[in-house]
């Protein structure tokens, strides 16, 4: 087909005639519409869904702070810790780029775990959403690797006992772990080799994935159309403009929506930039101002806050618990087999693997660092099965029976006690309390299947909940 | 929701807990004197005069004492003594490895010390200031020193000539764990010689060093606090015009 350009008439507008010749060329008009202009959205978003514009923000904050902060940052071992005092001090407005940087890591965090969280009360993951949420695990999984390698770069005392330990996790790994985490260090311990890997990884390898992710989380969500809190379908209610009933038009709706949102974030983390930028010791940590000593090991090594609910995993896998973890792997294939009609061999080969792992799992097999790993790391990707595990049939939490509500709140609170005994040293009672914990926030996600789909569901309406403004 | 219940009795006692375990010395609260610049001024000179000897600032520049008020020429005639220049970093000449020999260890870099010293006990400032405030004689040490918040330092009581020499008070009590046995505790020092200065004074002078060393550990702070009214003052205003006209647009949405 030849190439055919609209005409517009010759006293047309300059800018009209210059989209034109884009439009012509490369779908700017039409990407915009999709995307975001005629995009149309619940018009029943309440507060929950601010945090996806928000992470959109930090995204950006993080990556131009990022680029000038590379301008004066120093990837050796011997110059890096100099290198960000010299951006804090003589670099005109370092310090306020560097304090937007490492505010920016625990503010992308507390915004992505809100998002999160509004995910599990409306079932944003739900059919058809799974790849949404996929790519928007596998975002996650980014922004940890993102804040690990990132966290050794000021090349603090934290910086480097922290990556020190996380490294030497692999090497719990049987038969290939202490030869992985030399090749991951590049050396025999944390050092200058370490250290330029972690900042070519920090500014280069994950951001690009990364980047990559969004795009794809976005264009999946724009593909499908949002849920809302009511979890119904908006397409299934079409208007005569062909339109959805419930929805609107992202811009200029959800666009000023937005900003409001990001004014009132942005007002709440200048606070923490301005006057708190070391958040008590969460967000800078005070033992990181001491420059990274390979000689002295501190007293008490804990990951930055983000981390700990799950570094509590694998601190409670104790040999002790795992006789717990066996017993509960017992009865999750008596409840397997006793309670669903999944094909015979798909069952027997369930209760194999549960059974190499009771074996392994024995006094004098494999020791319990190894399976604190492997609970460490379960922990965080039980999280991809989610739209499997849920089999409810509303995908909101307000019509769901009451007493799931309940259930939200238990597992809520045991992954914030998690997250709070990670940050503290360990002590008897501690260890105890993320034991059960531990119990509960597998307990969640395992047994979903079943209590999913248990109690009296609550009628769904037709249309979405709206009260005009 | 009894799960629930026990959860949250147990977190309740986890402070308790964690404080019950510690055994560390309380530290006093060191003044205020971040905005004072008479007293950041006198803290530059007796961090120079006596810190700078052993310790670095290595990401300090002298003329970034210009901040807390003095001039390029006040600096040079008070504070360089060998040969620096007004824009260098206040490093020291002490090898490494003589400070090892002498010391035991090499006198950490002061940069950002009062930054590394803060923990759930205090901030660093109040560390310093009661560290600075907790040294005895204690002839079992090889400098002859030792102090109350850092047991065991390798660094003697560079300022004892302002403070005096003190010793720990003790008295014997019963052993609290066993009836047989007593413990000496801790109940405050007994000035044995006294210094150039009085407790008053020395106790002010320490106030002034402390609140140097916060400072210089982030020489932005009162710029970054200053700035920040005015960042939350432009963000609120915006934030509320936003609001507005999110309304404005809802209006419209039934």
């Amino acid at each position: 087909m030849a190439f055919v350009e609209k005409k517009l008439p010759a006293d047309a507008p300059v800018v009209d005639k210059a989209l034109n010749w884009v439009d012509s060329r490369f779908p700017l008009t039409k990407l915009w519409n999709d995307q975001w202009g005629k995009y149309y959205a619940p018009k029943n978003f309440n507060f929950w869904y601010i945090f996806g514009s928000m992470a959109m923000l930090v995204l950006v904050i993080q990556i131009v702070t990022g680029i000038f902060l590379v301008m004066h940052y120093k990837p050796d071992a011997t110059l890096a810790f100099a290198s960000v005092e010299y951006i804090m001090r003589d670099v005109p407005w370092g310090w306020l780029v560097r304090y937007m940087h490492s505010t920016g890591a625990s503010a992308f965090f507390i915004v992505v775990y809100l998002h999160m969280t509004r995910a599990f009360l409306y079932g944003s993951y739900r059919k058809p959403r799974e790849l949404i949420w996929l790519f928007g695990f596998a975002i996650f999984l980014c922004l940890m690797a993102e804040a690990f390698f990132g966290y050794l770069l000021p090349w603090g005392q934290m910086s480097y006992w922290g990556a020190q330990v996380i490294v030497n996790l692999f090497g719990a790994i049987p038969f290939i772990g202490p030869d992985l985490s030399l090749w991951i260090r590049g050396d025999y311990v944390v050092s200058d080799a370490t250290l330029n890997r972690f900042f070519s990884f920090h500014v280069i390898a994950i951001p690009l994935v990364l980047l990559g992710l969004v795009a794809a989380h976005l264009i999946a969500l724009h593909e499908v159309g949002s849920n809302n809190p009511d979890g119904i379908e908006i397409k299934d209610n079409i208007g005569p403009d062909g339109h959805p009933v419930d929805g609107i038009p992202s811009h200029p709706y959800y666009t000023f929506h937005d900003i409001f949102g990001v004014t009132v974030f942005l007002t709440i983390f200048s606070a923490v930039v301005f006057f708190a930028p070391e958040m008590g010791g969460y967000f800078l940590e005070y033992n990181n101002f001491i420059p990274a000593d390979s000689l002295k090991t501190p007293p008490h090594i804990a990951p930055t806050w983000y981390f700990t609910p799950f570094y509590s995993i694998l601190r409670a896998t104790t040999s002790e618990f795992l006789f717990v973890v066996q017993a509960g792997a017992v009865a999750y294939v008596a409840l397997i087999w006793l309670t669903t009609k999944l094909p015979q061999m798909l069952k027997i080969a369930i209760a194999a693997i549960a059974l190499i792992a009771i074996a392994g799992m024995m006094p004098g097999a494999l020791d319990a660092k190894f399976w604190g790993v492997v609970l460490f790391g379960g922990s965080v990707m039980i999280l991809a099965l989610l739209p499997w595990l849920d089999v409810s049939p509303v995908k909101s939490i307000r019509y769901r029976p009451d007493w799931h509500k309940y259930v939200y709140i238990v597992f809520g609170i045991a992954f914030v006690t998690l997250g709070y005994l990670g940050v503290q040293a360990p002590s008897p009672a501690g260890e105890r309390v993320s034991q059960v914990c531990a119990v509960i926030y597998f307990g969640f996600f395992m047994l979903m299947p079943w209590w999913s789909a248990m109690g009296t569901f609550k009628p769904v309406p037709k249309r979405v909940t709206f009260a005009a403004h | 929701m009894k799960l629930l219940k026990k959860l949250i009795a147990v977190l309740a006692f986890a402070p308790a807990m964690v404080l019950a375990s510690g055994g560390t010395f309380p530290l006093d609260r060191a003044p205020d004197r971040s905005t004072d610049m008479a007293a950041l001024q006198n803290g530059a000179k007796l961090f120079v005069n006596y810190c700078l000897n052993c310790h670095s600032a290595s990401a300090m520049r002298y003329n970034r004492l210009k901040d807390i008020g003095l001039t390029d020429d006040q600096i040079k005639q008070n504070l360089l003594f060998t040969g620096e220049k007004v824009g260098d970093l206040m490093k020291n000449t002490m090898s490494a490895k003589d400070a090892k020999d002498w010391f035991g260890a090499v006198p950490p870099d002061l940069s950002v010390i009062a930054r590394a010293k803060a923990s759930g006990d205090g901030t660093g400032a109040d560390w310093i200031y009661t560290y600075l405030r907790t040294y005895y004689k204690d002839d079992s040490r090889p400098s002859g020193w030792n102090n109350k918040v850092f047991p065991s330092v390798g660094m003697p009581h560079v300022l004892w000539e302002l403070q005096g020499v003190q010793e720990e008070k003790l008295v014997e009590e019963k052993d609290p764990h066993d009836a047989s046995k007593k413990v000496h505790k801790f109940v405050g020092f007994d000035l044995v010689k006294p210094g150039t200065m009085n407790k008053i004074e020395y106790d002010n002078a320490v106030g002034d060093l402390v609140a140097y060393m916060q400072w210089m550990g982030e020489p932005a702070q009162s710029t970054r606090k200053r700035l920040g009214v005015w960042v939350l003052l432009f963000l609120a205003t915006l934030a509320t015009l936003a609001w507005r006209l999110n309304a404005s647009y809802w209006k419209e949405v039934k």
